[in-house]
């Protein structure tokens, strides 16, 4: 009778937890951490930024359970490949080399930059004749720098720095007119380290493809195209319906 | 030379690091190195040239000063001269509404001074034992000819002592040439500048540093042969006779 009962209760759980499974589908998603402000930890430790919430609230759209794997860079295609996990969404750049061994998503956001002025400066806005005679900082090698280089490089002096400190520096000195710089980079540096002596003209920018990228993308196996497909669905309903900006907006605020 | 054509061609076929653009950045550079290097000897001979003489004063208050000068540039890394003149001069308050800020604003002249600074040191140092060398026996020739100081100075100790400085001074040349590498760091676009810009736009860190050592090994080839002529020219004198 016991043993029957034990059965049947344990029966009763499986079954339960099949239909649980059923309704709550359980991803797993790897990311790594921390890369400002897209992933990183809390002071708690506790795991956050835009990836994470975006990530989450596609999740939730697709109505799964989802459970973050923090996994270093240099593994996290193989950890996919040999499914520690289903997806990653870490700020990984969208490219061929990459999509010969996983499956992209729809690019959920490209990695933006913007233009830093001292809060008195005379440069409004980001033309040619603005920028005329100007010394423009940026770090070398950089896509910013392949693209100041290519705009502006005919009517601005551009300086190149190893380093954001350097250029920091710089700027504090008065050596640099106006830095372009990735966003998250400047908005640490220079926004948030003095605040009140800079600010950011011309928004963000993200285009053209040429210098700025596909932008960052899901990674999935090659062989989940249908989760993919509803992940893409996911994102289109949230730009729709204005999470992706408010999501957007509480990592990438200008402040301006 | 077909071959050597066709293997040409071929090389620079799918090339797509050595464009007109690229060069024209390792030509600016070369551009810039060469006036940095030569204005900063230009000014470190003018200045060694008296500090040499200074050098070797029997006076403490001319002496001590200028040793103590060569020995802090000589005995400190150019790099981190370069950094302190640099970077330095920007805690200086109120510094950017000076006259000064000019010269300071852009990173030429911080880099010029200090390289000036530096080779200035070592030139003092080549010159005053080249000075300090001088034969006794052509001062005393000069003495009993009646000359002052001053003239002895000029007559005599000063265009042997340069003749005996100078491959001594060669070898500064060089290292100052060398040296200018380091101008990269503060953003000046010299050669190097331009080979990181290269190395970091393309990602190909031999074809952009292999180009750029060349550049230098032309240069301090050109450096070298201009000193051996003169060498030659200069220290005739020396030379076994009917050589």
């Amino acid at each position: 009778m016991k043993k029957l009962l034990t059965t049947t209760l344990l029966g009763a759980a499986l079954i339960a937890g099949a239909a649980h499974a059923q309704d709550k589908e359980h991803l797993r998603i790897g990311v790594d951490v921390p890369y400002e402000p897209m992933e990183y930890r809390t002071a708690d430790g506790e795991l956050t930024g835009f990836d994470i919430d975006l990530g989450n609230a596609m999740c939730k759209q697709i109505k799964a359970d989802c459970e973050w794997v923090v996994q270093a860079w240099d593994g996290i295609i193989p950890g996919l490949l040999a499914r520690k996990y289903d997806a990653i969404m870490s700020s990984m750049t969208i490219n061929d080399e990459r999509r010969a061994t996983v499956l992209f998503s729809d690019p959920y956001i490209k990695p933006p930059s913007a233009w830093f002025v001292p809060a008195g400066s005379s440069i409004e806005t980001i033309y040619p004749q603005s920028l005329k005679g100007k010394t423009i900082g940026v770090q070398r090698g950089t896509l910013q720098d392949n693209y100041v280089t290519d705009m502006y490089g005919d009517v601005a002096k551009i300086s190149r720095y190893t380093t954001a400190d350097d250029l920091v520096l710089d700027m504090d000195a008065g050596r640099v007119d106006i830095a372009f710089l990735d966003f998250p980079v400047g908005k640490s540096t220079l926004l948030d380290s003095k605040e009140g002596h800079y600010k950011t003209i011309g928004g963000m920018i993200t285009e053209p493809e040429k210098y700025f990228g596909e932008g960052f993308g899901i990674a999935f196996r090659p062989r989940d195209k249908k989760l993919a497909e509803r992940f893409n669905e996911a994102l289109a309903t949230l730009k729709q319906d204005g999470t992706y900006d408010k999501i957007y907006d509480k990592y990438f605020k200008t402040g301006e | 030379m077909d071959q050597l054509n066709a293997w040409f061609t071929q090389l620079l076929a799918g090339n797509a690091i050595f464009t007109a653009n690229t060069l024209g950045f390792y030509w600016n550079g070369l551009v810039t190195t060469v006036q940095l290097v030569f204005l900063c000897l230009l000014l470190g001979i003018l200045l060694a040239i008296p500090l040499a003489i200074g050098r070797g004063s029997k006076r403490w208050w001319i002496k001590w000063p200028i040793y103590a000068y060569t020995y802090v540039f000589r005995g400190t890394p150019l790099l981190i001269q370069l950094y302190l003149v640099y970077y330095g001069v920007v805690f200086f308050n109120g510094i950017q509404d000076t006259i000064f800020w000019e010269v300071f604003k852009d990173a030429f002249y911080p880099a010029l001074i200090a390289f000036t600074l530096n080779t200035a040191a070592y030139t003092t140092e080549i010159f005053r034992g080249a000075i300090k060398n001088t034969a006794k026996g052509e001062i005393e020739a000069a003495r009993a000819y009646g000359m002052s100081k001053g003239l002895m100075m000029r007559r005599i100790i000063l265009p042997s002592a340069f003749r005996r400085a100078l491959p001594a001074y060669g070898n500064e040349v060089i290292f100052m040439l060398h040296a200018s590498a380091v101008a990269s760091v503060v953003t000046i676009m010299d050669l190097t500048g331009a080979a990181y810009y290269v190395y970091a736009r393309f990602y190909a860190p031999f074809p952009a540093f292999i180009f750029v050592a060349l550049i230098y090994l032309c240069l301090t080839f050109s450096i070298m042969f201009v000193f051996r002529r003169l060498e030659k020219r200069l220290l005739a004198h020396l030379r076994p006779r009917g050589a």
